[in-house]
């Protein structure tokens, strides 16, 4: 199991909005595809996947604030 | 010989008068491209047939005309993947998307934010225009009033979308919606705020040089050319 943690995405910042989700629980996932999208500011970032596998669980909605370092989700 | 600096923009692609549908999908190749290590670092030119585009924390409120409106003006209105809300493109308007690999950069958003005001900020200032920046309001301000438009995305760090620098275009556009989602905001453009003509091949060979100024373009193989991608 890997688990999908945010990056920091820029200095100071310590959280951003989850504005979409490439793919749904279940999805078989490629490393290094984009997996979700954050916002910050004006900024996006796509987060690929860490890893191959399936896309197990999905742990924050679109529009939840997350922090740098929490887990989104988790690739089996 | 191969050059080292990390921050060297080496491609300058200009597509002229584009459709905005067609530029992102030009965008998304080169960013695909970058990330594979195929391409280097680059930057697109362009300028947009009239269309208003919303960004990911834009709200549709922000557009303050009606579907029907639109549909009759012949103007579409476009969800895109890119931070903020509604903005206007049209010709007349200076678009600039770079893909770069933050990766090599410092991996910092809010950093690029800042860099693409301050070559905008260079820009302007070849004109002898002052640009501003506003606390906590991302773009370029000239007396107050908004020149310079900035929304990005990036895909593992590498960039796509831009920044827009209004020279000559219909600022009409604008009074259609709350431009980046702020009431009251007011356009100007370059041409207004520097009360003479501006040509828009003056104003690519500018922001080139203020780009290079800020981000770096290597001159042994800077490769400028106005061509669409097959």
């Amino acid at each position: 199991m890997t688990e999908v943690k945010l990056p920091p995405i820029a200095e100071g910042v310590n959280k951003a909005n989850v504005s979409y989700w490439h793919h749904a629980a279940g999805d078989n996932i490629k490393e290094g595809e984009d997996l979700v999208e954050l916002v910050t500011d004006k900024a996006t970032f796509n987060l690929p996947a860490p890893a191959s596998g399936i896309l197990k669980e999905i742990l924050v909605n679109e529009g939840d604030e997350v922090k740098v370092g929490q887990v989104l989700a988790k690739v089996e | 010989m191969r050059n080292t600096d990390t921050r060297a923009l080496k491609m300058i692609l200009d597509l002229g008068r584009i459709d905005y549908e067609e530029c992102y999908m030009v965008q998304k190749t080169f960013v695909g491209k970058r990330r594979l290590g195929e391409i280097d670092d680059s930057l697109i030119l362009a300028e947009h047939n009239e269309v208003f585009t919303i960004g990911r924390t834009g709200a549709m409120d922000n557009l303050l005309i009606s579907n029907e409106t639109l549909a009759s003006i012949g103007i579409k209105i476009l969800r895109v993947d890119r931070g903020g809300d509604v903005t206007f493109h049209g010709p007349g308007q200076l678009v600039i998307y770079p893909i770069i690999d933050l990766k090599n950069a410092g991996k910092d958003l809010h950093r690029y934010l800042r860099d693409l005001e301050e070559a905008a900020i260079r820009f302007l200032d070849a004109y002898s225009v002052s640009g501003e920046r506003v606390y906590r309001k991302t773009g370029v301000w000239v007396s107050g009033k908004k020149i310079v438009s900035i929304g990005v995305g990036a895909s593992n760090w590498v960039t796509f979308h831009g920044m827009s620098i209004n020279i000559n275009c219909d600022l009409n556009f604008f009074s259609m919606i709350n431009p980046c989602g702020m009431k009251d905001v007011e356009m100007t453009s370059l041409e207004l705020a520097g009360g003479r003509k501006i040509k828009m091949a003056d104003a690519k060979k500018n922001i080139l040089k203020s780009f290079k100024g800020v981000f770096g373009i290597h001159n042994g193989e800077y490769n400028y050319r106005e061509a669409v991608l097959a």
